[in-house]
């Protein structure tokens, strides 16, 4: 059903009475700027020296072709859209008129070494919030395990693969114009990864190949084109609409559960590979060792801070009581900046976020760059021995104390319960 | 090697102290009487660039640092801020107080302005504190078709034009290397911004700041996206405090979250 003619003539409004004749092709304009249609591929052309045409009377497409040399592309596309519009009558279709229609969603999966990264799978949950159909996507060097296991996700209804090992590392510059490629083919609507590392790391890249404004860490879906996201570090949450004709999106992983893989039968299809080259080389890594659970995943989480005093202090005071919870191990910002706990466990704004079950705040006062990446926590308790800290705010049981005596005892309870 | 030439793009956020409150009609964060700096990622990114020319990091030399911000006419103090720290001069791109660019729109200045001052290396915040949209260098990088390195921990140049960066990955570091042209993002370990001392404030204002505008650049302020709400998020409910830790285990129970 979607084929070009089809997705084109969606994407066109009504005609509108009052714009001026484009100089160009001597259409009105009907279409959007071209720039986030059906050929993303258009922005890439350079941006000439036009930019000082005059203003008066510009059509949305007049300024875009005042800062872009119309070129034969271009016009093929109108008059493609032209013979649409006199072959056939359009029904006034708004911005918002196709809504639920041809609405398809690409889930982006992450894998490591052909695991599927059971975060990742989260994409999906968002995906069917969406309504429409829902694919995934994954590439790699080996990844068919882990596409079968995607595969089973219930209402999922393709698995898109490539096996490249090229796109082991989800190396931007080659990974994005794989996604666009794989994007373009599919004419999917909305796109969507986790706001994870690589989620940030090549959907805004992708967003900008296909000229679209990407919608990031979202939390909530309200319909296709409306969500709710946080911003100024939790202090305040938007909900804003989008009007771009392809919504890449990254979600907040611990604001949708990750889909189980059950009894789904999704076909797994091979995607095409665009073969671009990386211009970045992957070189190293160096990961942190834990038998803990994930911190992100993870459903309690005990978290330390300034009131540590030392990395020693913190291996011996944190750990055993991580350990008597079953819980992961985190961090604030001061503790991470002194040198108490890798960098990896930070929680915050430029942190992890998370949203366990328990989380436990030890010698943290409560900053606002913390607490971004905690509130959402079921349960917050807190101890520390500042009973003015702005943590006990938030917590829900908190208890005034040192924690050199408070934690260990805490710690033995626990484990005799 | 080709000698840096540097852009580093600077933005005026809410200070990261001060907590934003929501207007009343509910469209947006209160900004007026608010105190604003320079976005606290982006200070890493300044740090940075003068500190690969002090430290002569990059074997053919930094031959310009230009830091360039767009937003109202109060963005010029946060460029004057950058050129205290060491830039060597600065573009302010005028945009009207409460039209906010979109990351995508930012981008493409970046890209032109990148094309325009010859720049070889870009280096941004890897998000604002007020956004947190963590896209801009992404969307420069993929428009201007360069490498990137995001959330660097640790950028160190080679021979031939090649440049290492250590990047903050979930659980980890990785390393990459790419070649010039490149756009880096900062992450919070790469460094410890420097105060702008009162001599170099003073020297500062005497460094050239070019006034340009969205037009200039052959852009408009186009909006993809549409605020339809801005709201306080759902207060929490401090739950009070406990007497000591069994209080606290019977709490944590009697919550379910033991």
């Amino acid at each position: 059903m979607r084929n070009g003619n089809r997705r084109r003539r969606r994407n066109l409004g009504p005609r509108p009475p009052g714009l001026p004749v484009c100089r160009l092709c001597r259409l009105r304009h009907l279409l959007k700027p071209p720039q986030s249609r059906t050929r993303p591929t258009l922005i890439l052309v350079d941006e000439g020296d036009g930019g000082n045409e005059d203003e008066a009377g510009k059509s949305s497409h007049q300024s875009t072709l005042a800062a872009r040399p119309p070129t034969t592309r271009t016009h093929t596309m109108l008059f493609a859209a032209r013979r649409v519009l006199l072959g056939r009558a359009v029904s006034p279709i708004g911005s918002s008129g196709y809504r639920g229609r041809f609405l398809s969603t690409l889930a982006i999966l992450e894998q490591r070494g052909g695991q599927l990264n059971a975060g990742s799978l989260s994409a999906f949950t968002a995906a069917k919030k969406l309504g429409g159909t829902v694919h995934g996507f994954i590439a790699g060097s080996s990844v068919s395990a882990a596409a079968a296991q995607a595969a089973k996700v219930e209402g999922v209804e393709q698995i898109v693969t490539v096996e490249n090992e090229a796109y082991e590392k989800g190396l931007p510059e080659n990974y994005a114009p794989l996604l666009v490629e794989n994007i373009k083919k599919g004419n999917y609507t909305h796109v969507v990864g986790g706001h994870t590392a690589f989620g940030k790391n090549v959907l805004p890249r992708v967003a900008a190949l296909l000229d679209s404004q990407q919608i990031s860490d979202i939390t909530g879906v309200q319909d296709d084109k409306t969500f709710v996201r946080p911003i100024y570090a939790g202090n305040a949450i938007a909900t804003i609409e989008s009007s771009d004709a392809v919504k890449i999106i990254t979600i907040r992983g611990t604001a949708f559960a990750p889909a189980t893989a059950e009894a789904g039968s999704a076909s797994v299809v091979q995607g095409t590979d665009p073969k671009a080259d990386s211009t970045t080389e992957w070189v190293s890594e160096d990961l942190a060792k834990s038998d803990r659970p994930d911190l992100a995943t993870a459903s309690k989480v005990v978290s330390g801070g300034r009131g540590l005093k030392s990395k020693e202090d913190f291996d011996k005071v944190m750990l055993p009581l991580a350990d008597a919870l079953g819980a992961a191990v985190g961090a604030s910002r001061a503790a991470v900046d002194s040198g108490y706990a890798d960098n990896s466990l930070q929680v915050g704004q430029t942190g992890k976020v998370v949203a366990p079950q328990l989380y436990m705040a030890v010698g943290i006062s409560g900053a606002i760059q913390h607490l971004a990446g905690m509130k959402d926590s079921k349960v917050i308790a807190a101890i520390n021995k500042d009973a003015d800290a702005p943590i006990f705010q938030v917590a829900d049981v908190g208890l005034v104390g040192d924690l050199f005596e408070k934690v260990p005892e805490l710690t033995e309870k626990v484990k005799s319960s | 090697m080709s000698a840096l030439r540097i852009l580093v793009p600077v933005k005026r956020v809410i200070d990261y102290a001060v907590k934003p409150r929501v207007n009343k009609a509910q469209t947006a964060v209160e900004t007026a009487g608010v105190k604003h700096s320079m976005n606290p990622f982006d200070e890493l990114s300044v740090e940075e660039s003068v500190r690969i020319r002090e430290k002569k990091r990059a074997p053919g030399g930094v031959e310009d640092i230009c830091a360039i911000s767009a937003g109202p006419t109060k963005a010029q103090d946060i460029l004057r801020t950058a050129m205290a720290m060491g830039a060597d001069r600065g573009i302010h791109v005028e945009v009207k107080e409460g039209d906010d660019l979109e990351p995508l729109t930012v981008a493409k200045m970046l890209k032109a302005a990148a094309e325009q001052q010859k720049s070889n290396l870009v280096i941004l915040g890897k998000q604002s504190i007020d956004d947190d949209s963590a896209q801009t260098g992404q969307m420069l990088a993929g428009l201007l078709g360069w490498s990137q390195a995001t959330q660097a921990s640790k950028v160190e140049f080679g021979e031939g034009d090649s440049v290492t960066v250590t990047k903050e990955v979930d659980g980890g570091v990785e390393t990459v290397r790419a070649k010039l042209p490149l756009v880096v993002t900062t992450d919070l370990r790469l460094n410890e911004p420097r105060y702008a001392s009162l001599p170099n404030i003073m020297k500062a204002k005497k460094k050239k700041l070019d006034k340009l505008t969205l037009k200039d650049f052959g852009l408009e302020n186009e909006k993809r996206l549409k605020v339809l709400k801005v709201t306080e998020p759902p207060a929490r409910q401090g739950g009070g405090k406990v007497e000591d830790v069994d209080g606290l285990v019977s709490k944590l129970k009697e919550l379910g979250a033991l």
